[in-house]
């Protein structure tokens, strides 16, 4: 039986994870909140270091506790998973939920077929399954995510495979359990850009199918406008912005957020003018500026800014929030400005 | 006068049961000062055309000819006075520094291996290309790992310019980056483009960063170019259907929520070992004829194909 609650499949509550480190203490996630429903995606923006890929892989209950320090909530289908025992995380994972990596070629085992591989994924939560049976499975999981052929392609090897149907194999693996949450990690980034748009594609008509939660983790903010339903950015292991795809993309509050936007390049307007790049660099997780982490950064920064650190409260609209010590119509009046 | 003519370039490699047609006879012309996009998917080609020009891999075939000097199989020595007119910049700022040296030995590694003594000592120089390239000039005795990626790849691009060069090849030169340090970069290469005069081949499958960058876009395919044409052409009346699909697939903040007017290619690209005959793009393409699968289009008034947009 799977556990059943009322509301998002998925809250996140104030999670924090945190790594000791020769270096000093990286506080790779610093009190992230949020929650997915079925049928929904939700996009998490944020360049490197932001903590993006952390927050993924704690839900997913995959730091190794000796060396993370989880705390916060993780309900699962109502469940809370932070200190469940790993034996019962393994249990949710893969079958309750699933993942998706970036590069698919390091997370398929090159010395075994594609179909085998995915045939144990069912295998391994399907206990009763006879091998005929998961393998069957399997050649219509892979013709499902369309991979042509799908009953010879079972028999290859993942080097036999392009990029983009490693990719559509890593998908049918992760599908095949009908998990509800489903975490995507840049699975599109190394993808070409016509094979990127068939993937993004096939990824919302299985949702559409199977009803899943999404959670999308990517730096491009092209790919977050095509699928999420809410966007979260990230910086600084914090959440800087958190709304709607509408919201955060086309009425964004966050001085950061309008830096990303500015710094893509576009195919449209004028491809004569400079771009409007963020200054300086991400931060460092080990020694994160004082206050808002994006300070040094911001263009906007007051002294406040330097010493406390903004709380993620309302903006406007229901569902808005923002992490800025900006006053809400400084900020609109500011966004109205830099277009 | 053309600074950079390629005319019937070729690169094949030799391998397990044939030979990859990885380029396979380009022709295209960079005008002194003139920035000129090579985009494509992978396997295009585009990166081995790239190293072809800078004289890091040997032509198959064809000719490439620099200031009226045919360079195509110019020997080392041969090459070196031209090395200091052109340059390259990698993809990759982690791996194209020496870990070992200083980024002052490294800025100044071009002059010395030549042999220069610019006025004011090696030095001076150094500093100076440092501050054109918006790093600190006192960082000079510092190592890459002191650096982020991004001020690594300004120390690529200080490297790429110490000898003044006329023509850089850029390889993709911000894709490993973030996308706010992306812009930064972005915007020093073309301040940099327009202050100095520089010629550029920037090679990209990045089509929006392209159109920040170049006069001049070259859209490739399988080895093939399937269209070039001024900047403002290519993306606002695209002729090629391959080109046509590949900005209909990039996804755009611009366009959140819509989804009209697509265009979803099937499949993947073929394997260059074995491309398919006639055009190479017939095999993804919603137009192709069977005259598609016989004859091969030229690229003729910079468009390869037998039913281009636009034409009636």
């Amino acid at each position: 039986m799977r556990p059943v609650g009322d509301g998002p499949y998925l809250q996140v509550r104030d999670l924090r994870v945190r790594f000791d480190t020769e270096d000093g203490v990286v506080r790779a996630v610093d009190g992230v909140s949020f929650a997915v429903e079925r049928g929904k995606t939700l996009g998490i923006v944020g360049e490197s270091g932001s903590g993006k890929s952390v927050t993924s892989l704690a839900v997913l209950g995959l730091h190794d506790p000796k060396r993370a320090q989880i705390s916060g909530e993780i309900l699962v289908g109502g469940r809370d998973i932070v200190g469940l025992a790993e034996e019962e995380v393994r249990h949710l994972r893969g079958r309750d939920m699933a993942m998706i990596f970036q590069d698919p070629l390091s997370a398929l085992h090159p010395y075994y077929t594609v179909g085998r591989q995915i045939a144990e994924a069912y295998r391994v939560h399907h206990s009763g399954a006879s091998r005929r049976e998961a393998r069957q499975r399997t050649v219509e999981m892979l013709g499902r995510v369309g991979i042509p052929q799908p009953e010879r392609r079972a028999d290859q090897y993942p080097h036999e495979f392009s990029g983009g149907m490693r990719q559509r194999a890593m998908i049918a693996m992760a599908l095949i359990n009908n998990p509800d949450l489903l975490i995507a990690d840049e699975p599109t980034t190394a993808l070409d850009v016509t094979v990127q748009a068939q993937i993004l594609d096939l990824l919302g008509d299985l949702q559409d199918e199977f009803d899943s939660a999404i959670i999308l983790i990517t730096h491009d903010l092209g790919v977050v406008s095509q699928v999420a339903d809410e966007v979260l950015v990230m910086y600084g292991g914090r959440v800087a912005e958190h709304g709607s795809a509408q919201q955060v993309l086309r009425r964004p509050q966050h001085p950061y957020t309008w830096g990303l936007l500015g710094s893509v390049p576009s195919l449209h307007g004028d491809a004569d003018a400079d771009l409007m790049p963020i200054r300086g660099n991400p931060p460092s997780l080990i020694n994160l500026p004082s206050g808002c982490a994006f300070h040094p950064r911001c263009p906007h920064a007051t002294n406040r800014s330097r010493v406390d650190v903004p709380e993620l409260l309302p903006a406007g609209e229901a569902g808005h929030l923002v992490a800025c010590h900006l006053p809400e119509p400084d900020r609109q009046r500011l966004f109205q400005e830099a277009r | 006068m053309s600074l950079l003519a390629v005319e019937g370039l070729t690169k094949h490699f030799p391998a397990r049961g044939g030979v990859v047609r990885a380029v396979d006879g380009l022709d295209f012309t960079v005008r002194a000062g003139e920035t000129l996009g090579l985009v494509g998917e992978s396997g295009c080609g585009k990166t081995t055309t790239g190293r072809m020009l800078v004289r890091l891999l040997e032509p198959t075939g064809g000719r490439i000819v620099f200031e009226d000097r045919d360079i195509t199989h110019l020997g080392g020595r041969a090459m070196r006075p031209l090395r200091q007119e052109l340059q390259i910049i990698f993809q990759d700022p982690y791996a194209s520094l020496n870990p070992r040296h200083t980024v002052g030995r490294i800025v100044a590694m071009p002059l010395t291996v030549n042999g220069i003594r610019p006025p004011g000592g090696v030095k001076k120089r150094v500093q100076e290309l440092l501050e054109l390239v918006g790093l600190n000039p006192e960082h000079y005795n510092r190592y890459p790992h002191e650096f982020s990626g991004g001020q690594r790849q300004r120390v690529g691009i200080a490297r790429a310019l110490a000898l003044r060069p006329k023509l850089i090849v850029a390889d993709e030169p911000v894709s490993a980056l973030d996308v706010s340090i992306q812009a930064q970069v972005i915007n020093l290469l073309r301040q940099l483009q327009r202050d100095l005069g520089l010629a550029f081949v920037f090679i990209a499958h990045d089509l929006a960063v392209v159109r920040h960058f170049c006069q001049r876009v070259a859209v490739m395919y399988l080895g093939r170019i399937v269209e070039i044409g001024e900047r403002d052409e290519i993306y606002e009346r695209p002729r090629h259907p391959y080109t046509r699909a590949l900005l209909s697939a990039i996804p755009n903040v611009a366009k959140l929520g819509e989804s009209e007017g697509r265009i979803r290619l099937s499949g993947d690209v073929p394997t260059p070992m074995n491309p398919p005959s006639g055009c190479r793009f017939r095999t993804r393409c919603w137009k192709a004829q069977d005259v598609c699968a016989t004859e091969e289009p030229p690229l003729t008034g910079g468009v390869a194909c037998h039913f281009p947009e636009g034409a009636s």
